[in-house]
């Protein structure tokens, strides 16, 4: 295989082709499409996905999967916002986050010890846990809208990185909520391959079985591994917030198919021991992308769905597929010996 | 050498070790000792406890009675505390991670054990690329380890040792995978290494590589040791005497001779590209034909192709004189052939399922009326399975998982028997299965051939194939090499027909 092929036979060669592919349909459609504003079109609508898609590849990474991120994130954006304002004192806007963080890390940990003290199916806690976050969300502390959030949260979402003009006048802007991305995408990428923890998350992801005979201590490295992605939660969380502008205790859960499907489609492995930051970033423009593009062209939203899951089957099954022929094709081109 | 070794203080002490699953003893007062730079054998067959005694060793399980010491230090019940104190052991799956680099799988141990919080790369690269130099082998150390060849990743999983400075190394059948030349090198860099002091505890059964590396063997049979001296007290007989626990000229199953009859199956010019070429092969009612090969000599593979279950490139079969092509293993099912794969736990067996479902699944519509099974028959039938081949179990409701490694293989030979196959295909039908059932199984399977199956064995248990088989094909790098008439054959000639590489 030249190496061409061996770049569209991985996932992320083949999403990029057909994100490449998409965006030149897109701009031969719509020449609007090929400017800078698009790209913080981009940039806005993929913030919060792409901070839950990099706490969920750490987890797959570990072999394991989440689908409770939303519900965490989801929890922790609106205790965050019920708590501050009932003890109604003026924190810095940081303080927020870190809370978030904080309530995101407990919920996790309640992942973690289920997954890695008891040795459950993660599959199975985290569809539990999903249900039961959310349930106890609605349940203990409200279904109420927060819409009157405090000024520290809507300066913070007034603060604005970058502006410019789209082609058809209107101002598009990147509020400084895509800070925290970029502090997550920075950290994560410490954490993964810098420290031995994120090592060890790849290794246990690699083989469980040969990551205990060496001494690693699994149930600990679980346990971490699913806090820091409940803490990962709790900030997308609270990004939704400064981005709303208000608390929805019923918004973020069900956007996590989006976020799993754009985490695989970066490169991260459902089997465990693959993924990075890179690609997954990647998997998240990809996504974001076709969901914003074909709402802009007034595509029905159940199609994107559908868009979704024929990538999602095409970006894990087609390397598969490659990988098969090849060994097959390898096989013939040998003798007819033994 | 030899004195050497035992003038030296050992560095590792077993004493006494005991261990007992629920009412099966595993290990009793076993006793090991091993000195600075000393090799040491531990012998036996399966299921004689070696693992258990190295998992003993390495820390994942615990005795139920007796200390381990490392250098006079006694240790726990802790994989950790046997690492930090010197000792690795690599296990027949090498325990590597597949998706890391060759030189991040060698220093993750001493990253782990030097608890580390940051990953370092360049120092621990570094450490893995001297640690390979040291050894004299070359790999990619930038490589991932999943793309490495077998052997390599056997030297990965030394080198993986050696970086975190390793004093005893366990090595679990180390050479089962490799081939001859690969197998060599490996004994080099093992007596190089022993020259540093580095001391090895060689799992093994086959005798050949026992007396050229080991200075001393231990051998293990059901749990004690029977056994242990240097190794020039030793030759092969003695030692497969006392593994076996019985001489080596081992009893030829008693069978009367049946006439010969008109192949069920005949195999001409077969050949699968990469597996085996030029098969010649002819399987007749009432005979049992042994293929004998080590690992990676094809013989899997030539029982999976006459199966069906892969495609052949090259030859015909032909099954009662009519040439056949099948597509898939429902069209050789279909022809009455049945196929015992090698490991029954992981491909033929639904553990948690009741005996019953498992001797019936695959002849449902024997018991079916009309599209519906009726379960009184799937139960009588059951019975009368378990009865005729005397599988002990309380009745056929429990679960498989429960039954012993020998009657859930004889579970596996019910589901076939039922489907009454004309020819019956094994895969190493008693690994892991003890001596007594061992013996019954074989008896089992020459009534069946007298009662006009054929049956085919693929082994490289060599005393097997000549208590078991009427004829025994040598299958030597996807050839057949020699063929012998089990009557009269002798253990040696074979074994030297079955490790003979190079092709004339």
């Amino acid at each position: 295989m030249n190496a061409l092929a061996r770049i569209f036979a991985t996932p992320q060669g083949i999403v990029f082709l057909v994100a490449v592919l998409f965006a030149l349909v897109l701009g031969l459609l719509n020449p609007a499409f090929f400017t800078p504003s698009t790209l913080i079109d981009l940039a806005r609508n993929g913030l919060v996905t792409g901070i839950f898609a990099l706490g969920v590849m750490m987890v797959l990474a570990s072999g394991g999967i989440d689908v409770s991120h939303t519900a965490i994130g989801a929890f922790a954006m609106y205790a965050t916002m019920k708590i501050i304002l009932g003890i109604d004192l003026d924190l810095p806007i940081i303080a927020y986050f870190v809370i978030a963080a904080a309530i995101g890390a407990g919920l996790g940990l309640i992942n973690g010890l289920l997954i890695g003290g008891l040795g459950l199916n993660t599959l199975i806690v985290t569809l539990g846990t999903l249900s039961f976050f959310r349930g106890a969300l609605l349940t203990f502390l409200g279904t109420t809208y927060i819409t009157s959030v405090p000024r520290e949260v809507i300066n913070f979402s007034r603060t604005i990185l970058i502006r410019i003009e789209n082609a058809v006048g209107q101002m598009v802007s990147l509020p400084a909520s895509f800070l925290v991305l970029v502090a997550v995408t920075i950290v994560l990428a410490i954490i993964m391959n810098f420290t031995l923890f994120g090592r060890k998350v790849y290794a246990i992801g690699g083989s469980e079985e040969a990551a205990q005979r060496i001494g690693i201590r699994i149930k600990r490295v679980k346990v971490l591994i699913y806090v820091i992605a409940g803490a990962i939660a709790g900030l997308a969380g609270m990004t939704h917030v400064t981005l709303s502008r208000m608390a929805n205790p019923f918004d973020l859960v069900g956007m996590e198919l989006n976020v799993i499907a754009a985490v695989v489609l970066g490169g991260a492995r459902i089997t465990g021991g693959h993924g990075t930051v890179l690609g997954t970033l990647l998997g998240v423009f990809v996504i974001t992308m076709i969901n914003t593009t074909l709402l802009m062209a007034g595509v029905p939203s159940y199609w994107q769905k559908f868009v979704i899951g024929c990538l999602i089957i095409v970006g894990t099954g087609l390397p598969i597929v490659f990988d098969r022929l090849a060994k097959h094709r390898q096989r013939m081109a040998r003798p007819l010996e033994a | 050498m030899n004195d050497e070794a035992s003038q030296s203080t050992p560095i590792l002490q077993m004493h006494d070790i005991r261990k007992a699953y629920g009412p099966v003893r595993v290990l009793e007062d076993v006793n090991l000792e091993l000195s600075t730079g000393e090799v040491r054998c531990l012998a036996g067959e399966n299921g004689s406890g070696k693992s258990t005694l190295i998992k003993i060793l390495s820390g994942v399980v615990s005795a139920d009675a007796g200390q381990v010491s490392l250098n006079s230090r006694q240790l726990g019940n802790d994989p950790m505390g046997a690492i930090t104190a010197g000792l690795s052991v690599i296990y027949q799956d090498f325990s590597l991670f597949p998706n890391l680099s060759v030189w991040e799988n060698i220093g993750f141990l001493t990253s782990v054990t030097s608890e580390d919080v940051l990953h370092r790369r360049s120092a621990r690269r570094r450490l893995a690329i001297d640690t390979l130099k040291r050894m004299q082998v070359e790999i990619d150390p930038d490589a991932p380890v999943e793309l490495l060849p077998v052997a390599s990743k056997q030297l990965v999983a030394i080198a993986r040792a050696l970086a975190n400075r390793a004093r005893i190394i366990v090595m679990d059948e180390p050479t089962t995978a490799l081939t001859r030349s690969e197998v060599a090198h490996l004994l080099e860099i093992v007596s190089a290494l022993k020259k540093e002091g580095v001391s090895f505890l060689f799992v093994s059964h086959k005798i050949e590589e026992v007396f050229a590396v080991c200075d001393t063997v231990t051998v293990l049979r059901d749990g004690s040791v029977v056994v242990e001296g240097p190794i020039g007290a030793f030759d092969s007989e003695r030692l497969v005497e006392a593994m076996t626990g019985r001489s080596v000229d081992s009893q030829r199953l008693p069978r009367e001779e049946s006439p010969v009859q008109r192949p069920f199956l005949a195999a001409e010019g077969l050949g699968r590209r990469g597996n085996f070429a030029d098969v010649d092969l002819e399987l007749r009612p009432g005979e049992i034909v042994s293929v004998v090969g080590l690992l990676g000599s094809g013989r899997t593979e030539l029982a999976q192709t006459l199966f069906g279950y892969m495609k052949p490139d090259a030859g015909r079969i032909a099954i009662d004189g009519e040439a056949v092509s099948f597509k898939n293993q429902h069209d050789a099912i279909d022809r009455g052939i049945a196929y015992v794969p090698e490991d029954r736990l992981t491909e033929g067996l639904f553990l948690s399922q009741p005996i019953r479902d498992n001797i019936t699944v695959s002849s449902l519509e024997k018991s079916t009326r009309f599209g519906i099974v009726r379960a009184a028959g799937l139960m009588q039938r059951a019975r009368d399975a378990i009865k005729n081949l005397r599988i002990k179990a309380p009745d056929v409701t429990p679960a498989v998982a429960t039954l012993s490694g020998g009657n859930q293989q004889r579970v596996v030979l019910a589901r076939w028997m039922e489907r009454d196959p004309k020819l019956l295909i094994l895969n190493g039908p008693t690994v892991g299965v003890d001596v007594g059932s061992k013996r019954e199984i074989h008896e089992l399977l020459v009534s069946l051939s007298r009662s006009g199956t054929a049956v085919m064995v693929v082994t490289d248990d060599i005393a097997e194939a000549i208590a078991l088989s009427d004829r025994i094909l040598v299958m030597v790098r996807g050839r057949i090499t020699a063929s012998f008439d089990a009557a009269t054959v002798d253990e040696d000639t074979l074994y030297n027909e079955v490790i003979r590489e190079d092709r004339t």
